[in-house]
């Protein structure tokens, strides 16, 4: 069978950055207000500081602005700045505006990009680091879903060690776009019906020793 | 053949969700003289949520299962430790490749170990049940256990992405074969396509078992796989990852209203094909659990009488007509 180029064929579906709402949500995500426009605004720093995060961090620097990344990454188009750009910003000092882009809570870490750099840059890990960055700093996207999962995901193993699906995702819902709870109910009662989904809570036996665990290894 | 047992990390969504991934698993296994015993237990591997968080807790959190399945095998050798999930086989891979080094992370996870009283040697060898499949177990003992070939039954092997990146430790990178080799194995025959690696959205998603961080993106990224599947002529899409095969069977019918495109493939685990071409009972390889299943009436060709083991649900005359 000849080879055909496996993309959707029909380009009414090429996706747009525009269509990256919050959750389905009618408000759409904006992009950074004010755009670093003068060199007194960039951060020289700031790429040292994810290089010292990010294990081969230091390899950004190395980065030759091919683009292989952009185009091995599967959401680069719903990004507002692709990953070439990010690492670009990044390396230049853009801190606010990288700190602020919805890039790294996009990024799904299928480790493309990573595995297609031809100087190796652990891109996937510089993502990790500028979510962490953004927590830290509380300049991730408020109303995006990404981070509102993540912190709920977290709190949960934190407390019980193991995530229930149920749970996660309607705490999900109803912190980012409730409407999507009716929208799903039917699919959610037919995995109940079959037993995947459950709403009992998962959890381990030794949930003190954990968090002990974890409290002594925080950085 | 003699009894191997392996500890089993199953990870949340191979409980949950992809839960007939941990039962054909487990049947397989069983019936190939193997057997897993699931770790006791087991936390949350960390996902991809907690390393946005903080690094050294989500190494913390996989350091603990691998100190606890060294705890369950305290004879000195290696211990194999098979994680089905490939987001948690990534997760608890890069922390056996943290720990061997011995950097100043591994210290100190080291250190947050013992104080819960548990300690890490560097024994665990984090892998996955399809590398024991093929390079353990080996595909002639497995082609002897079938007693229903699958002849005509066109797969579209889907690796994922964590399969493979950013480690390729028993498979190659980009076009990754163990999958297909299986398949051939029990008789079926997998089709050739490029998207064996590419991401299906699941993680868009993670944690959660409904669509929800970015369905556009979770959508287009699923539809370009089913779509070039279909178009390939696949009766079936053989996944090893819950979350993959949830996000795969999942949303086929919003995607054909979203697309305007007739989307119906069925979306299994791969130890589910292997089951049932073993004559395993369906009620052991959780094929109810399924959202679609169907094995597409072709030419009789098991010469051995099958097991108790009927086609279920009227099959659609075969092979997809292409749209």
């Amino acid at each position: 069978m000849p080879a055909s180029h496996p993309v959707c064929e029909d380009r009414r579906y090429i996706p747009k950055a525009r269509d990256m709402r919050t959750n389905g949500s009618r408000k759409k995500w904006r992009p950074v207000k004010d755009q670093s426009k003068f060199e007194a605004q960039l951060d020289p720093g700031f790429a040292a500081e994810i290089a010292a995060e990010v294990p081969g961090g230091e390899l950004l620097h190395q980065c030759i602005q091919c683009g292989t990344c952009s185009s091995a990454c599967p959401v680069s188009a719903y990004m507002d700045l692709t990953p070439r750009r990010l690492i670009a910003m990044t390396r230049a000092g853009a801190r606010d505006d990288v700190l602020h882009s919805v890039s790294p809570w996009v990024c799904t870490t299928c480790y493309a990009c990573t595995v297609e750099c031809p100087k190796r840059i652990p891109i996937t890990d510089i993502m990790h680091a500028l979510r962490r960055i953004s927590l830290r700093e509380k300049t991730y996207p408020r109303r995006f879903t990404t981070p509102v999962m993540t912190k709920a995901f977290v709190d949960m193993i934190h407390d019980r060690g193991r995530s229930t699906e149920s749970w996660i995702s309607m705490k999900l819902y109803l912190r980012t776009n409730p409407a999507q709870l009716i929208k799903n109910a039917s699919i959610g009662q037919r995995l109940m019906r079959q037993g995947r989904l459950g709403l009992k809570r998962e959890s381990i036996h030794e949930r003190g020793k954990l968090r002990a665990m974890l409290k002594a290894v925080a950085s | 053949m003699t009894t191997t047992r392996y500890t089993y990390y199953p990870g949340c969504s191979a409980k949950g969700v992809g839960r007939g991934f941990t039962e054909s698993l487990d049947a397989v296994f069983e019936h190939l003289g193997a057997g897993l015993d699931e770790l006791e237990d087991w936390n949350c591997c960390g996902a991809t949520a907690w390393p946005s968080v903080d690094e050294n807790q989500a190494f913390a959190l996989s350091a603990r299962n691998l100190a606890l399945a060294e705890d369950a095998a305290p004879d000195g050798g290696p211990v194999d430790v098979l994680a089905s999930c490939t987001g948690c086989y990534r997760a608890l891979l890069k922390t056996e490749h943290m720990l061997g080094e011995r950097g100043p992370v591994a210290a100190k996870v080291g250190g947050a170990l013992a104080a819960i009283g548990l300690d890490y040697e560097g024994r665990a060898r984090v892998r996955h049940p399809i590398d024991i499949l093929v390079n353990e177990i080996g595909l002639d003992a497995i082609s002897q256990a079938v007693v229903r070939p699958l002849t005509g039954l066109k797969v579209a092997c889907y690796y994922g992405c964590l399969l493979v990146r950013p480690f390729a430790t028993f498979d190659d990178q980009y076009n990754p074969t163990s999958m297909d080799r299986l398949v051939e194995a029990v008789g079926a025959e997998p089709i050739e396509w490029p998207l064996k690696t590419r991401c299906c959205g699941g993680s868009c998603y993670c944690g959660g078992p409904v669509i929800g961080a970015m369905p556009e993106a979770t959508m287009q990224l699923s539809y370009a796989l089913l779509r070039e599947a279909t178009k390939r002529g696949a009766d079936m899409i053989a996944t090893i990852c819950p979350l993959c095969q949830f996000n795969l069977e999942g949303f086929q019918d919003r995607m054909s209203r979203r697309f305007g495109r007739p989307l119906d493939v069925p979306a299994v685990f791969i130890s589910q094909i292997l089951g049932i071409a073993m004559g395993i009972d369906e009620g052991k390889l959780g094929i109810r659990r399924l959202l679609r299943w169907r094995l597409p009436e072709r030419e009789p060709a098991a010469e051995r009488e099958p097991a108790a083991v009927g086609a279920p649900a009227p099959a659609e005359g075969g092979g997809h007509a292409r749209a």
